[in-house]
């Protein structure tokens, strides 16, 4: 099996600060917005180099993506930034009024996402933001998975014309893609070649799947492991045909099990494919304070609770 | 000079354009509208200095954001009598497949149209990022919004108040449509709004008031005097005071006719109020 080598831990929002700054220097259409967390969504740089296409919101979220919907018009291309909750929750009929219905150019950028907060706890930690961001006619939903593909993520999300949700968030986790990658939205990446059991995963999640494949072939099952880091559209092709060879399959998020890649993938493979499915999510409950290691433990979201769901899908086939 | 007259001839056509559109579908708003017939007459061929023909990004020319979509019939009606789409095509107001939906969207392709509205309150923050956009594009040309003074009562609107003056937006010319009424009643009755001038000083706006929001010659006057105050380092906002239903007498001064279509017979009394100048679609 391939191997994957943790270059050093980084956090993800890192990432998206360095996919900024990178992008400042060279598209002169992209601004950036923020609601007082300049520091925390990693801005800084972006912020210092471009200050006049930096715009600082203060703690309004809702007209923060009413201004992002009006710069569009005139050719800007606006990111904006806040912790996933306030960028999705707290401003769902602004995103879907001025940006997906009107069909405007933003990106909305968003740390903090999930349990991985830690000890700020259930407030913050939103578990339900991919399933109202997929939910939207017309909206791309990624979900990056360290911090080269969130760079990378970021800067290709620019490229491409139409709204976009793009999800980071804040511990260092382990940094194992390549750096300068080709980041391709809806494309899926083949991590690991596997006949026994699919695994698909995504922020988070991903390194987690591939720790999990290593403990599953010391006791000689194979696990084809599948980074989505784009929920919406998703690379179906890329799952139907993994789960073709393998005849079961668990997908791994950070997010309740409702609304989110689990259930794209259960609707995909219902209507094509219909195959065994074990959710590695959180079980329709808020978080609580605690370390982020602690959190995805209690939750069941870490390398332990995928490699349990593999065996349990593998009984069902 | 406008020929206020001329405007005025338009304004009769432009409530008859309310009246049947909203009667044909038996459903819409036209009690709202009917208020700021003059009010988009006077922007539209007045005051605005617009291109030939439409791009959503407006760039070389003033451009315009309703903020209470519902309103659309007069929006409707100002655009098409403008040369945004062909006049006929009010006959499609809220019927399927239509580009005129009940509120404005740019979904269908409309010209003239850059937002969605209807959902209230967010269409000042659009805006005001349009504002940004422009001065960071070097263009010169001005934002004009409108919005109803019971939409006011959305807090957005606040943040976007309190932003663009603190930024000193001072490109944005926004109406508001000062008629007291809302669904449920008087604002006064449902949540009064206080002194809307005071709370737009207070936040650092300019504001100026049109005492007569049905009058064409005090509507042109004052926003060509708001045009004016602009460009002096803070936002302007315009308190336009108007009659919900103008023009209409038994529409006038209620908010019964906020949201309700006129019967056959009421129509015929509205049509008969208002002369046809330009001719029916």
């Amino acid at each position: 099996m391939k191997t994957y080598e943790n270059t050093g831990n980084k956090d993800t929002r890192s990432g998206f600060g360095a996919g900024l700054e990178a992008l400042g220097k060279t598209n002169e259409n992209v601004v950036a917005l923020c609601a007082d967390l300049t520091g925390s969504l990693k801005m800084d740089a972006f912020k210092a180099n471009h200050p006049e296409r930096f715009f600082q919101v203060g703690i309004a979220e809702a007209n923060m993506i009413g201004l992002a919907a009006g710069m569009t018009i005139g050719g800007k291309i606006p990111f904006t930034g806040t912790f996933a909750n306030f960028s999705t929750g707290r401003v769902y009929d602004q995103i879907r009024q001025s940006v997906a219905y009107s069909g405007k150019n933003v990106k909305i950028c968003a740390s903090h996402a999930g349990l991985t907060l830690g000890e700020d706890g259930a407030t913050h930690q939103i578990l339900e933001d991919i399933g109202l961001m997929k939910m939207l006619p017309g909206m791309t939903v990624i979900n990056t998975c360290d911090y080269n593909q969130t760079k990378a993520a970021t800067i290709a999300i620019a490229a491409h014309k139409g709204p976009v949700y793009l999800r980071f968030g804040r511990p260092k986790v382990a940094n194992f893609t390549p750096e300068n990658q080709d980041f391709q939205i809806g494309k899926a990446v083949h991590l690991q070649e596997g006949n026994d059991v699919t695994i698909v995963a995504t922020g988070h999640l991903v390194w987690e799947a591939l720790e999990a494949a290593k403990t599953l072939h010391a006791e000689g099952i194979s696990a084809d492991v599948i980074n989505i880091h784009t929920i919406k559209p998703l690379d179906e092709e890329a799952i139907i045909a993994s789960v073709k060879k393998t005849g079961c399959i668990v997908t791994a998020e950070e997010h309740n099990f409702l609304g989110g890649l689990g259930e794209s993938v259960a609707r995909t493979l219902a209507t094509s494919h219909p195959t065994p499915q074990e959710f590695v999510a959180t079980q329709d409950t808020f978080g609580e304070s605690g370390t982020p290691a602690q959190l995805m433990e209690k939750y069941g979201l870490n390398a332990a609770a995928i490699v349990k769901a593999s065996k349990k899908a593998i009984t069902r086939k | 000079m406008a020929d206020i007259q001329k405007l005025e001839a338009l304004v009769t056509q432009v409530r008859r354009d309310i009246l049947r559109q909203v009667h044909k579908v038996n459903s819409g708003h036209p009690g709202g509208s009917l208020g700021c017939a003059e009010f988009f007459v006077a922007l539209f061929q007045e005051i605005m200095d617009r291109k030939e023909g439409f791009d959503m990004d407006g760039l070389g020319e003033d451009i315009f954001f309703l903020s209470n979509g519902h309103i659309s019939p007069v929006f409707y009606s100002v655009l098409a009598r403008s040369g945004y789409f062909p006049v006929e095509e009010l006959n499609t107001f809220r019927l399927l497949d239509s580009r005129l939906q009940g509120h404005p969207t740019t979904h269908e392709g409309l010209p003239g149209v850059r937002i969605a509205s209807g959902s209230l309150g967010q269409g000042l923050s659009v805006a005001l990022g349009a504002a940004e956009a422009k001065k960071l594009n070097g263009c010169g040309h001005k934002v004009y919004s409108l919005m109803g003074d019971g939409e006011l009562q959305e807090g957005q609107n606040w943040e976007a108040i309190m932003y663009a003056a603190a930024n000193h937006i001072d490109n944005v010319i926004a109406t508001v449509d000062l008629n007291g009424q809302q669904i449920d009643g008087s604002t006064d009755d449902v949540l009064a709004l206080g002194s809307m001038r005071a709370k737009f000083e207070a936040f650092g706006w300019i504001v100026l008031d049109i005492e007569k929001g049905n009058d064409m010659a005090s509507v042109v006057q004052g926003l060509q005097e708001a045009k004016n105050l602009s460009g002096k380092g803070k936002p302007v906002c315009v308190l336009m005071h108007t009659i919900m239903g103008n023009g209409v007498d038994f529409m006038m001064h209620t908010h019964a006719w906020h949201g309700k279509a006129p019967n056959d017979e009421q129509l015929a009394t509205g049509l008969a109020q208002n002369a046809e100048t330009l001719g029916d679609y």
